[in-house]
């Protein structure tokens, strides 16, 4: 292990334990810039959580870190409780399952149905969700 | 560049009776499903770790994007 102090480092884990749902993505929720974060957002506007968002593209760094702190190396990632939930395929798949909703508190939606296909234009039409980019 | 029959070998070969069906029609962008027997009793983040282990390094470069969805067989399943 290191000695040398890593702000970035340090940034994204203090945000990972400040935010109960935190989104690390390209772009942002109202501007995803890859259609697998794009996604991920869609499923967490979906099931009506709030949620922080990190957009990775601004430093590459960000994204180097993130992927040492958590072993995960590809983006979306998504953070619950400061676990790491996995990346868009998981979340979507949880998100039809029902599973995303209980593992971010929310409530399942009305008389039990089915949790509706995820349509691409979700991502922009929802409104926007907290932002905490890192600089 | 690589081909979806490459992937399906790489990931055949690197757990252990492992089944995967690899879709890749522009050759970057892959899709897997894969079966084995060796995810039954992990959670789907550890399934998924595996497979993607098995490229790390080529994520995001000559594998732009890899669609991962995974599945114990059947019968491993309800055993």
């Amino acid at each position: 292990m290191s000695e040398q102090s890593n702000p970035i480092r340090d940034a994204i884990a203090e945000a990972i334990s400040e935010n109960d749902v935190i989104l690390f993505m390209k772009g942002t929720p109202d501007g995803p810039a890859c259609g697998f974060s794009a996604r991920a957002v869609a499923a967490l506007q979906a099931v009506g959580t709030p949620f922080a968002a990190v957009d990775i593209l601004p430093d590459p760094r960000i994204r180097q870190e993130l992927s040492a702190l958590s072993g995960w190396p590809t983006i979306p990632q998504l953070f619950v409780g400061g676990e790491l939930l996995g990346g868009s395929d998981i979340i979507v798949e949880m998100y039809e399952s029902g599973e995303l909703a209980e593992a971010v508190g929310s409530e399942p939606a009305e008389g039990g149905e089915e949790p509706a296909p995820l349509e691409p234009q979700q991502a922009q039409a929802a409104p926007l969700g907290i932002e905490n980019r890192l600089n | 560049m690589p081909s979806p029959e490459d992937l399906k070998r790489r990931i055949e070969a690197a757990i252990p009776g492992a089944e995967a069906d690899v879709d890749g029609p522009d050759g970057v962008h892959f899709s897997a499903v894969v079966t084995a027997p060796a995810f039954a009793g992990r959670s789907r983040l550890e399934q998924h770790r595996m497979v993607m282990d098995i490229f790390a390094g080529e994520l995001g470069g000559a594998i732009h994007a890899l669609s991962i969805k995974t599945q114990v067989p059947f019968s491993q399943e309800h055993a």
